[in-house]
């Protein structure tokens, strides 16, 4: 982090790899991702989308949350923090996680790394210090936001593996999903996961701020004849859609930045009951968990697969009798799926497989909006879920 | 002709939205004002030539847009422009800058303390809960929680309402809030001194506690409840100056209808059978009216305008222990050019902010010591800022006017009067801590007003010099403010009225005082209702 006093002359910072990106960009499309500047898109989005799902694609993560929490009760601390049981993520691990505030809603979503043995990473949209700070009382933990000393590269698609291959990372290909494994690179460390956001094969790259560009450099020659493009936020958008993953301040407002109080969401009402696990020792939002497995939660998150073919951005969701139920939070043309997919916010009991429910959805052709209500069907499991995601060791494309 | 349907007392901005919204609705309105300048607090005045000084109040963030727009105010010439942000200078040479970018903020925190620079963001959240509960109020009449009155249990409802969408943790935090100081409630969320300093000081403005004192976290709120089209919290400067916006309501007032007269100092507000019949100046003129409404304070109103024989026992014993103790000075200065502060450099965005230069909570904390000992706090408060950098309408180009809000100033000096020497020293003292952070400033001064309570209530009127009308405690807030029984903007006799700040919902150029009293003459009269109700934040 820049500490001088003239660090407001540089409102936005540039990543560890604008130099690269900056190259690629020939759209010279950007957008600010808190306080850094990511590309929207690099030459086309289609083909940059295309790339993902057909050869690979390199998006630059670098400005992602990360903390590194360490010290003697960082697994008690961790397991206090999180709904799921962390004791289950060993060493060279990563885990997908949630945390909560004392009334079970959600303050945010992100993977949490088992670097080495009590040694973590938290990765998430949200900046985190204080509630993590919060949460530490009485624990012996060291906690240290890392954002911006760690580079990030994913890199994403079929052909991801066959490309790490190529630049040489021996034994990449036995990593199975949500396993990490560290190289040597370029006088640093790389850290290689098997982790994305993208619902497709794909891996995390993390090294150091000095090996950022050879990174870059050398991905992109290894990549060569794998058909590797970089990919800007556009592109990723439309895939985490398809994998149906859910976003912090998109498809749920973060429980601690909630003014109203009403907004928020709990793990249940994101369909995230997987990762509640009441079995292990007490965790932050426990109490008021169970109370709401009592009584049942008042939302639910719904994927809709929606007639026609306009995206239902920003729609209204109603029941069969033209009662508002809830409203879309995410919504696109899925090129993968050829479907107008949404996911939604709904009021229960509605959301369940056999309701029929309409989206109100606005569009306008050369200036002329129209509307129209277009019936949606609730779709269980992603849009899109190719096998190669799971596939150990994956194909070469 | 003498004769009109309602008469108010003082041309103060609340005065003017009460008149302005009674000739809205028809009414003929007589504002009476007894300086000869109209504006009360909310003034500029060229006091050294070719420099304007708003010398009373001189930010605006809490004038009700609703108002705003609904007298027209932007055709009556005012415009009201952001300045962007503050800064604290620390006793080491660096400052920490309130910058409105939320990522340059987060940053400029984190120098401090990066987990308070996320704590902000928690911080930031919870005050706006608070701001959405006390905003919600604002453009109403407070329910007299004792009424069995439809209406009043209707309000008590929206009240309850409102109170209810905090949630049963935003309840106990809501109690927590009106009654805890500043001090501890920033102590729950940041860690650095500086940080907790450079958010003190919203706590304590125009207020005769100190950060440790119970109740001040509420003030606090009083400073953010605003905003500048949309940008919650934030302040700006009306353009030409805060007479702007009392220029800008007489002519809303006018053009209605209405009438003002200066160097009209009313005597007293004449009774007749229980009700009022008009007004009588000090030079004897008489002006009849059914409706008066007073928008001085209440101290002045009940004790000054009234025979103690004409008003129950108990209202005279109210309005003598109304809490309205003098807290504030001002210096309003010409400068012959921009002064430096090197902790910032030359061109430096935050030079058109507001500075403040106590960086710990201790200093605060002294600094209202010695107003406890009567004298003025020697390590001052200032919030000072410069028109000029944002507005170029108030000084000649290259030249600067700088206001300078101090505190704490005692009404009195351990029981005298202040004289010119100790006024002298009050500048010097307020010189000296500037100087500190700009050695350049004092040569550049050309002319430099000094205001302590005594100039402020002689001048203003307002009593001890006060510049909420009353002091923003709990006690005296919503349906205690200004006394129990006398929330609901009438007086004690049918006719009569309160409009001013130490009415519900307090003091700010803010303007819902002097709406909401004009609403409630409108219903006693039956007349068409013309004051907004608040807009909706949902």
């Amino acid at each position: 982090m820049s500490s001088s006093r003239g660090h407001y002359t540089q409102v936005v910072h540039t990543t560890p790899f604008h130099s690269r990106t900056a190259r690629a960009n020939v759209l010279n499309v950007w957008h600010r991702w808190r306080d850094h500047t990511v590309a929207d898109a690099y030459f086309d989005v289609s083909l940059e989308y295309t790339a993902l799902r057909n050869a690979c694609a390199v998006f630059d993560i670098s400005p992602m949350t990360k903390h590194r929490i360490s010290g003697p009760d960082a697994l008690e601390y961790l397991n206090r923090l999180v709904t799921r049981d962390v004791a289950r993520i060993r060493p060279g691990r990563v885990g997908y996680c949630v945390w909560c505030d004392d009334r079970g809603q959600v303050i945010d979503d992100g993977t949490l790394f088992h670097v080495e043995p009590g040694v973590y990473r938290l990765c998430s949209q949200e900046r985190q210090l204080d509630w993590l700070s919060r949460s530490a009382l009485g624990f012996d933990v060291a906690i240290r936001e890392e954002t911006e000393e760690v580079a990030a590269l994913a890199l994403q698609g079929p052909t991801s593996c066959a490309v790490l291959r190529a630049l040489g990372l021996s034994g990449v290909e036995s990593l199975v999903p949500f396993a990490m494994r560290s190289y040597a690179f370029a006088g640093g460390e790389l850290l290689v996961s098997r982790t994305g956001f993208t619902g497709d094969l794909g891996y995390e790259l993390w090294t150091g701020n000095a090996q950022a560009e050879a990174l870059w450099d050398a991905l992109f020659e290894a990549g060569r004849l794998h058909g590797i493009r970089p990919m800007g936020t556009h592109a990723l958008e439309m895939a985490r859609i398809e994998a149906g993953f859910i976003q912090a301040g998109v498809d749920f407002l973060p429980a601690d930045r909630a003014v109203r109080t009403d907004r928020t969401r709990s793990p249940f009402e994101l369909d995230l009951a997987w990762l509640v696990d009441f079995a292990k020792p007490n965790f932050t939002g426990r109490r008021a968990l169970l109370e709401e497995e009592r009584r049942g939660p008042r939302f639910r998150l719904v994927r809709l697969d929606v007639e026609g073919n306009k995206p239902a951005k920003d729609a209204y969701v109603y029941d069969d009798r033209r009662n508002v139920i809830g409203a879309v939070t995410s919504a696109l043309w899925s090129p993968m799926a050829k479907a107008s997919i949404a996911l939604a916010s709904v009021r229960m009991p509605w959301g369940r497989p056999t309701d029929e429910l309409w989206a109100e959805i606005y569009y306008q052709k050369e200036l002329k909006w129209s509307r129209l209500n277009a019936r949606c069907r609730v779709v269980t499991g992603p849009f899109y879920a190719p096998e190669r995601r799971r596939q150990t060791p994956p194909a070469d494309f | 002709m003498t004769r009109y349907d309602a008469i108010v007392v003082g041309a103060g901005h609340n005065g003017l939205t009460s008149a302005a919204f009674l000739a809205r609705a028809g009414l003929r309105v007589l504002v009476l004002e007894r300086n000869p300048y109209i504006g009360g607090a909310t003034v500029s005045r060229e006091l050294h030539p070719g420099w304007i000084y708003s010398n009373c109040s001189y930010v605006c963030s809490l004038l009700r847009p609703e108002i705003y727009r609904s007298l027209d105010l932007g055709r009556h010439g005012l415009q009201i422009v952001p300045y962007g942000g503050g800064v604290t200078f620390t006793r080491d040479g660096d400052v920490l800058g309130g910058y409105v970018d939320k990522e340059v903020k987060r940053r400029e925190i984190a120098r401090y303390s990066a987990r308070d620079a996320d704590a902000y963001l928690r911080y930031g959240r919870d005050v706006m809960r608070q701001c959405r509960l006390v905003r919600s109020l604002l453009m109403r009449t407070p329910p007299d929680p004792t009424s069995w009155r439809p209406r009043d249990l209707a309000e008590l409802l929206h009240v309850a309402r409102e109170f209810g969408k905090l949630g049963e943790a935003g309840i106990y935090d809501t109690i927590r809030f009106y009654t805890m100081s500043i001090a501890d409630y920033l102590g729950e969320y940041f860690e650095s001194d500086v940080v907790k300093a450079n958010f003190a000081g919203s706590g304590i403005i125009g207020t005769a506690l100190g950060v440790q004192s119970p109740g001040t976290a509420y003030v606090l709120l009083h400073h953010y409840m605003g905003d500048v089209d949309g940008q919650a919290g934030a302040w700006g400067f009306a353009r030409g100056g805060m007479g702007a916006v009392s220029r800008a309501l007489a002519g809303a007032l006018r053009s209605h209808g209405g009438e003002v007269r200066v160097d009209a100092p009313v005597a007293r507000i004449r009774v007749r059978g229980g009700r009022v019949v008009g007004v009588a100046l000090e030079n004897g003129d008489e002006f009849e009216a059914p409706v008066v409404l007073s928008a001085l304070d209440p101290k002045r109103t009940f004790l000054g305008l009234f025979d103690a024989s004409d008003l129950d026992a108990r209202l005279v014993k109210c309005a003598r222990d109304f809490k309205i103790r003098g807290s504030s000075g001002k210096l309003n200065i010409a400068l012959d050019g921009l002064p430096s502060f090197p902790a910032l450099g030359p061109g430096h965005p935050l030079l058109a902010g507001d500075m403040h230069f106590l960086d710990s909570l201790e200093r605060f904390e002294l600094a209202y010591d010695d107003w406890k000992r009567g004298t003025w706090s020697k390590d001052p408060y200032l919030d000072l800022l410069m028109p000029t950098m944002t507005d170029p309408t108030m000084a000649p180009p290259g030249k600067h006017f700088m206001s300078v809000f101090v505190q704490y100033v005692p009404h009195r000096l351990q029981g005298r009067e202040w004289t010119d020497a100790d006024r002298d020293a009050f500048r010097r003292t307020v010189f000296a801590q500037i100087s500190r952070y700009s050695p350049d400033f004092e040569k550049l001064v050309v002319h430099a007003e000094v205001r302590t309570p005594q100039e402020l209530e002689a001048e203003v009127g307002l009593t001890e010099g006060n510049i909420f009308q009353g002091e923003l405690t709990f006690d005296q807030l919503l349906f205690n403010r200004p006394f129990p029984g006398f929330a609901q903007y009438r007086g004690p006799f049918r006719g009569m009225y309160l409009c001013g700040a130490g009415s519900h919902p307090g003091g700010g150029v803010m303007a819902a005082p002097g709406a909401n009293a004009a609403r409630e003459v409108l219903r006693d009269l039956r007349r068409r209702a013309t004051v907004p109700e608040g807009w909706s934040d949902d």
